[in-house]
């Protein structure tokens, strides 16, 4: 029992982290239309660049804040790529998107090398409930509750979110009361590249990323995605947790190398079954 | 106000305006009608930026907002989140006007627009479009899908708006008795082109009018070439 919620709470943990990358998967969708496949790099370089900074005599705090900057300009970068002349189809933004990421190893391996990299995060041991929970997980949790929180605040609550919301529900009539729906893909793909950045920095003390991790980080965010229709980062964030923990449990008590497994088998199986549910016309008006 | 001269508009090889001339004074309300696919939306997304012209010019003074065929709200959110949108543009987004003016969407604000009725819908997406305080309002379809009394009643609001605060009104109808009784100035347009002008009395009685859109002698219309 004791091992079973050891594995779990590890498990929440880096579902908290799939749970980030999903929902940038999510705001760049909703907002572009746009699989971004180079989701997953924002993750590594953020990672990567904290651990430069902290080598460079930077404290952690400013360090991981930078970071993220960074991802969130990455983010920018591919946005600008991908998305930034008028009309390009979504279907070639996303080709970009592919090659961007595949690209960017040579960039990350240029800066940082090819071998894996971490840091030490939070240290130290809570004693929780008869188990023992490495700080560092209940770090990620509760940066990501905040995240969460101030995500729907943002797009519940505020004009520019609402903004964002109304260029996903018709680009047509985002367009024509004026807003920019291209400028607000930039938006969301900056936004995107924060999230995962955001991933990256909280994962990093838990497993070392190399220039090549963007491809694990990505398949589980995007799985955790499609549980909500990459529509829906409430439905992605259950997806992203369920995801984790099914994972450890299968590392702990199985092979650790069939973990990355579990996610591709539960991508296939949702798709197989979203696409069997919706019929092609309710697919238009999502 | 606005001033359209010789336009071409094009979706890739297909010519969907074709050298079109329009104008709208200051204050006045003109109605814009023509058959399916004559190019009436096309015209009013290229004004509104939407299109870039391939040739020709318009001519905007002040601002224009558009109420789009269809209706086109923001299904998902709230009759509210709608109309504060239609204020991207200007710094106001009190919807209290819009209210004072539709009583009936008060009582609707926190409802998804998507689950209005039709005549709901189209006072939202009117009302969405007044909110960005229009100098010229582009009406596409007001009738579309909508109940006679529906569309009486909304088309006295229009009228309404235009004489107290000389909102200029350029009216796009299918229907176009209603387009021809509402505005005193009227073109038809007809495969990308403008095939007639003038007042809207005086167009009523052109016996290729009648035939084409009010329901006159089809022969007539086939002696002047108009309407096919
Ligand atoms: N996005 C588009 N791509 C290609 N062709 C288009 C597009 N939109 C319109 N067209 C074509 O341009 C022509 C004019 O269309 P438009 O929608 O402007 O007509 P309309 O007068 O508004 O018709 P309706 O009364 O049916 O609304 C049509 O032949 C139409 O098929
Ligand atoms: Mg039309």
């Amino acid at each position: 029992m004791t091992l079973f919620l050891q594995y779990a709470v590890s498990g929440i943990a880096t579902g908290c982290t799939f749970a980030l990358v999903a929902t940038g998967f999510v705001v760049i969708y909703r907002v572009s239309r746009v699989v971004n496949f180079a989701q997953g790099v924002f993750a590594v370089v953020a990672g990567m660049a904290v651990s430069s900074f902290l080598s460079r005599g930077l404290p952690h705090g400013p360090a991981e804040v930078l970071a993220v900057a960074l991802a969130a300009l990455a983010g920018l970068v591919v946005g600008v790529i991908a998305i930034g002349r008028r009309g390009t189809p979504p279907l070639a933004s996303l080709i970009i998107t592919l090659g961007l990421g595949i690209g960017s190893y040579a960039v990350i391996i240029l800066i940082w090398g090819d071998q894996p990299v971490s840091f030490t995060g939070l240290a130290g041991l809570a004693r929780m409930g008869g188990i023992s929970v490495q700080y560092q997980f209940l770090l990620v949790v509760a940066v990501t509750a905040v995240t969460f929180g101030l995500l729907s605040l943002f797009f519940d609550h505020t004009y520019l979110g609402k903004a964002l919301t109304a260029c996903s529900s018709n680009p047509y009539a985002a367009r024509l009361v004026g807003i920019d729906v291209r400028r607000m893909g930039l938006l969301a793909f900056t936004l995107g590249g924060a999230l995962g950045g955001l991933a990256g920095v909280l994962i990093t003390p838990l497993q070392p990323v190399s220039f090549d991790s963007d491809v694990g980080i990505a398949i589980n965010g995007f799985a955790a995605a499609i549980f909500g229709g990459l529509l829906r980062p409430g439905t992605a964030l259950v997806g992203a947790l369920v995801l984790g923990v099914a994972e450890a449990l299968v590392a702990g008590y199985y092979r650790a190398s069939f973990e990355s497994g579990v996610a591709l088998v539960v991508m296939l199986g949702l798709m197989v079954w979203q696409a069997g549910r919706r019929s092609p016309a309710a697919e238009e008006g999502a | 106000m606005l001033e359209v001269e010789d336009l071409v508009v094009r979706y890739g090889q297909a010519t969907a305006l074709d050298g079109v001339g329009l104008r709208v004074e200051r204050g006045e309300m003109v109605a814009l009608v023509g058959p399916n696919g004559a190019g009436k939306t096309t015209l009013l997304n290229t004004i509104s930026g939407l299109i870039p012209p391939a040739a020709g010019r318009y001519r905007l003074e002040g601002r224009l907002a558009q109420v789009p065929e269809g209706r086109q709200l923001f299904a998902g959110m709230t009759v509210e989140d709608n109309l504060r949108l239609g204020a991207w543009r200007v710094r106001d987004r009190d919807c209290r006007r819009i209210y004072d003016l539709f009583p009936q969407l008060g009582p609707l604000r926190r409802r998804l627009a998507g689950t209005l009725s039709g005549g709901e819908q189209q006072m939202v997406a009117v009302g969405r479009a007044l909110m960005a305080q229009p100098d010229l309002l582009a009406v596409d379809e007001l009738s579309l899908g909508l109940a006679p009394l529906v569309v009486d009643a909304l088309a006295e609001h229009l009228v309404r708006l235009n004489r107290e605060t000389g909102m200029a009104i350029l009216l796009v109808e299918q229907n176009a008795r209603l387009a021809l009784e509402l505005c005193p100035r009227a073109y038809v347009l007809e495969a990308g082109r403008i095939a007639a002008s003038g007042s809207s009395e005086e167009l009523s009685r052109t016996a290729a009018v009648r035939a084409a859109y009010l329901g006159g002698a089809a022969d007539e219309a086939a002696a002047t070439g108009i309407g096919s």
